[in-house]
């Protein structure tokens, strides 16, 4: 075993079992190790402490408004596609108390909260979760105004990603150009084969957490076997998203009859909202004791989809489900590249699998504006 | 020329969505469930740096209430009081209008963007306001009057429901004396009422404009707007000198929260204040 780690950039191969060495030295780093795993008959992030907690052979079966789990033929790790969470309820939590007032002496006092934000490792990040990463830096970061609690989670979390080597029939990372297979944002990306996790170092820290682990620099048979299971995981994907005419084609039709029709389909429920990774809206909730001399402030998750969104006085702004959907779709593909220099979506298909209709983003934006074309 | 007042230079604390301490200085009622509150930061320190531009707005948060967008009223002139004309409309505002003098409140801002202030020596104003809309645009005329000389010809027409709905009509007479030609209607009044009656935008029937080296600012009901825009475009006044005050449902004011958003345009960031060119695509398009 060599004594010395991997530089940054290296390419080397670890033995499965060894991955274990790494969520342990994680942890002793002082990270709360967030990673799939099984409950409720979904992959599910929450804490993990081990191999163990891992959704070791199993695959999820995804379509519009479906998901499955099945038992794998093969034994992987992380032979899944991504599930109903995403990393986004961690970095960007849908419950957070933005600061406490109380009267002291006469006086009001704020302040926001003191505990520390808490110090995440995530453990197999896929590409499409990456992008979506990286999409809510530059929304919650990225302009003359931080969002501190995003910052402070997101700049000392550790990001260990895995590479697919499956896709659904909901995943399109490969027409928002986000995946399959990793490229950058992470520490560690692991590619699972058979036999060993070949391992892409990142950064420094992802280096650092190599240590007592038997690797070995990766072969070119590695590398060429590891490139073939991103392949298989492309050759997978059917789906496409139509972006070539993206930002124009939607502004230019906004009163295209196709919104009237997906009105009658969709709920209104936010569901694709709340598993989107990218969807950042959110609306704030006041409290206080009953003397009024005591008060918290709390964020609360939000969805553009929610009927009081848009509430002024005298009214809703959208008060029909149509202009509410159309909002949705205009902002995550058209006005979010002009806010942010870049798409809304990822191509994870989280929308589609746990919309309870079905309703296909791919399908809706092929829709608009065809009808006036023909 | 916008020597009047300095520019915005604030620093934002580390959380943008941390209110600072303020206190209620006075309480000047203006009209039917309207009123003026002047307030100022506890830290002598924050007060002295707080800077606004006319049609900037503040968060204004009641502790266990709720927090709400208000434009600055008063004069960016004597910026560390800070002037808020609100209208009992929702919770937090109902809220405020039990407030007395002294009381505390949390304040944090300004946030948008402004009405262009930086003119052209000689550029004639054209001001229009419907309601409560004249609030955001009290700052303008304030701004103008300490540099009337700056201006050409500066117009306000406005317009509220009643007579009784009418905001700083005290002020009115000043404003006249200093050459602001002001023009007023209202939707409804009784036989005590001599002036006009009608819609905001026929004032514009009354009077004789220049479209040359004129701006229209305006704010009010959104369809109080498209017609104003409507009558200015008639006269000639190109779309980018035409600028409108938008208002949404806001939760930040910093671009996080994603209530305000028009399209591209946050509200909060990008607007209030939007050059009708810029917005044009957008504007007045059902349900958007």
């Amino acid at each position: 075993m060599p004594n010395n780690l991997p530089r940054r950039t290296a390419s080397v191969a670890i033995p499965k079992a060894s991955l274990q060495q790494v969520f342990d030295n994680l942890r002793a780093a002082g990270f709360s190790l967030i990673g799939p795993t099984v409950r409720d008959g979904a992959i599910v992030l929450e804490e993990i402490e081990g191999l163990d907690d891992l959704p070791q052979g199993w695959v999820d079966e995804q379509q519009p408004g479906q998901y499955r789990l099945k038992k794998s033929r093969d034994n992987k790790y992380f032979g899944f596609g991504v599930g109903p969470h995403s990393w986004k309820q961690f970095l960007h939590p849908p419950r957070l108390r933005l600061f406490s007032a109380a009267q002291e002496n006469g006086h009001w006092v704020f302040r926001p909260p003191t505990e520390p934000p808490p110090r995440y490792a995530f453990i197999g990040v896929h590409a499409c979760d990456l992008a979506a990463i990286a999409v809510q830096d530059r929304v919650l970061t990225g302009s003359e105004f931080r969002d501190p609690h995003y910052a402070a989670r997101r700049e000392q979390a550790f990001l260990l990603a895995a590479n697919c080597g499956v896709a659904n029939s909901s995943c399109f990372c490969t027409s928002m150009k986000t995946g399959p297979k990793v490229t950058s944002g992470f520490d560690l990306a692991l590619t699972e084969l058979p036999d060993i996790f070949l391992v892409e170092v990142g950064s420094e820290a992802g280096s650092e957490m190599l240590r007592g682990v038997a690797w070995e620099a990766a072969t070119a048979f590695d590398l060429s076997r590891a490139s073939r299971v991103t392949q298989h995981a492309e050759k997978q994907i059917t789906r496409h998203m139509r972006t070539e005419d993206l930002p124009d084609v939607l502004y230019e039709n906004l009163e295209d009859a196709h919104w009237d029709e997906v009105a009658t389909r969709c709920l209104s429920c936010a569901n694709c909202t709340m598993v989107c990774p990218t969807c950042f809206c959110s609306t704030v909730e006041d409290a206080s004791n009953l003397r009024g001399t005591a008060a918290e402030r709390t964020r609360l998750a939000d969805s553009c989809f929610n009927r009081d969104f848009s509430h002024v006085h005298g009214g809703n702004i959208r008060p029909t489900t149509k202009s509410r959907y159309r909002q949705w779709l205009t902002h995550k593909l058209a006005s979010w590249i002009d806010q942010f220099g870049t798409s809304g979506c990822v191509g994870c298909g989280r929308c589609i699998t746990w919309c309870p209709v079905g309703i296909e983003i791919t399908e809706e934006v092929n829709s608009i504006g065809t009808k006036a074309a023909r | 020329m916008s020597t009047a007042f300095p520019a915005t230079q604030i620093q934002y604390p580390a959380d943008p969505m941390l209110p600072r301490l303020a206190a209620i200085q006075s309480i000047q009622p203006e009209a039917y469930g309207v009123s003026t509150f002047s307030m100022a930061f506890a830290d002598p320190e924050e007060r002295a740096a707080f800077r606004f531009q006319p049609g900037q707005f503040n968060m204004v948060y009641l502790p266990g209430v709720g927090e709400v967008a208000i434009s600055l009223s008063s004069d960016p002139g004597e910026p560390g009081t800070m002037g808020h004309t609100i209208r009992s409309a929702g919770g937090v505002t109902r809220a405020l209008a039990r407030l007395q003098p002294g009381d505390q409140l949390g304040v944090r801002g300004p946030y948008g963007s402004h009405w262009p202030m930086n003119n052209r020596p000689g550029t004639n104003l054209v001001i229009v306001a419907g309601g409560i809309g004249l609030a955001p645009l009290r700052p303008v005329i304030l701004s103008v009057l300490r540099q009337r000389e700056a201006y050409g010809r500066v117009l306000l027409l406005y317009g509220a429901r009643t007579p009784p709905d009418l905001l700083y009509t005290g002020e009115f007479d000043k404003w006249r004396e200093s050459k602001i030609e002001v023009h007023i209607t209202v939707d409804l009044a009784d036989e005590s009422w001599k002036g006009q009656v009608g819609v905001v935008p026929q004032l514009f029937y009354r009077i004789r404009m220049d479209h040359k080296n004129t701006v229209v600012m305006t704010c009010g009901p959104e369809i109080m707007m498209r017609f104003v825009i409507y009558e200015a475009l008639a006269r000639r006044i190109p779309k980018d000198r035409i600028y409108i005050s938008m208002e949404r449902n806001m939760k930040c004011a910093v671009g996080f929260c994603g209530h305000c958003q028009f399209g591209p345009t946050f509200i909060c960031k990008q607007g209030p204040v939007l050059n009708f060119a810029a917005i044009e695509p957008f504007f007045g398009k059902e349900d958007f």
